[in-house]
């Protein structure tokens, strides 16, 4: 672990920020525009650990951070799938060019 | 000459986001899903080489056993699994793909020049390194003194128990009587 520099790790964390990024604007899936949300939520979790890890090596406040968002991300998760189900159910699709009724 | 732990990272990390890249672009989207299962196991394991092994197994009791099983039963409730997505209109991939690509450079960028100083005397080389064990990391979440966290503990119970009642009512079959 003394080899790699915090940087690299941060790099890896970067990059899969914005491969959430690009899943989120090309999709138009609602399931899989939540696969990339999750994916974004993990590169923050990464960015955490590397911290608390490198520079607070005395503190175990990253971890508490990344255990409460890990929380926050399942019980969006659940909503966000409860709403999708329910949508699928009133327009019969999922794609999110669909969802328009209240579109001005 | 690069030590074994180094080679180990760089190889998760490409593991991570190679998977990571095949979950947003697959065309299908049960494969999508299993991709995803592979990107976050793969930071599972980064958490671990972090020596992190808490997190790691939270990592893997959360998101590999909650919430990727989760989004497979509701594409299974949804979606023909089979079918294809279709694949995203050309100009805006470019302009993702575009801004995706600055956005990465330009981080890199920022991090580059970053000079990252370890706090006091701790850091990876420093003496007071904590112990992120169970036992630590109970302790100090149950706590009420000051670097204790028993009241975001709290304030996360009562979110899940109204995400838990919230999912049920969205989720919940109207009755043919109703309206």
């Amino acid at each position: 672990m003394n080899q790699v520099p915090l940087s690299h790790i941060l790099f890896v964390s970067t990059a899969l920020f914005f491969i959430g990024m690009y899943g989120l604007f090309t999709r138009r899936n609602m399931i899989t525009m939540l696969m990339s949300v999750e994916l974004i939520l993990n590169s923050v979790n990464i960015n955490f650990v590397a911290f608390n890890r490198y520079l607070y090596a005395d503190k175990l406040e990253g971890v508490f951070f990344t255990l409460f968002i890990v929380a926050i991300a399942a019980a969006e998760a659940a909503v966000a799938i409860a709403i999708i189900i329910n949508l699928y159910r009133n327009l019969h699709s999922i794609d999110v060019e669909a969802a328009d009724e209240m579109k001005f | 000459m690069m030590s074994a732990s180094a080679v180990v990272f760089y190889i998760l990390s490409f593991f991570i986001l190679a998977t990571g890249l095949l979950a947003v672009t697959s065309r299908k989207i049960f494969r999508s899903a299993i991709w995803l299962l592979f990107s976050l196991t793969g930071i599972a394991g980064l958490y671990f080489w972090l020596q992190m092994e808490f997190v790691a197994a939270v990592q893997v009791v959360v998101y590999v056993g909650g919430i990727v099983v989760l989004i497979i039963f509701s594409i299974f409730l949804t979606q023909q699994s089979g079918k294809d997505l279709p694949a995203p209109l050309r100009s805006r991939a470019i302009f993702s793909v575009l801004a995706v690509c600055a956005g990465f450079v330009l981080t890199c960028v920022l991090l580059r020049g970053y000079v990252f100083v370890p706090a006091g005397h701790s850091g990876i080389a420093g003496t007071g390194v904590v112990d992120a064990s169970v036992g630590n990391i109970g302790a100090q979440m149950l706590s009420t003194s000051e670097h204790g966290y028993v009241l975001p503990f709290e304030v996360i119970s009562i979110l899940l128990l109204a995400a838990m009642i919230g999912c049920i009512v969205i989720a919940m079959k109207p009755k043919p009587g109703d309206k």
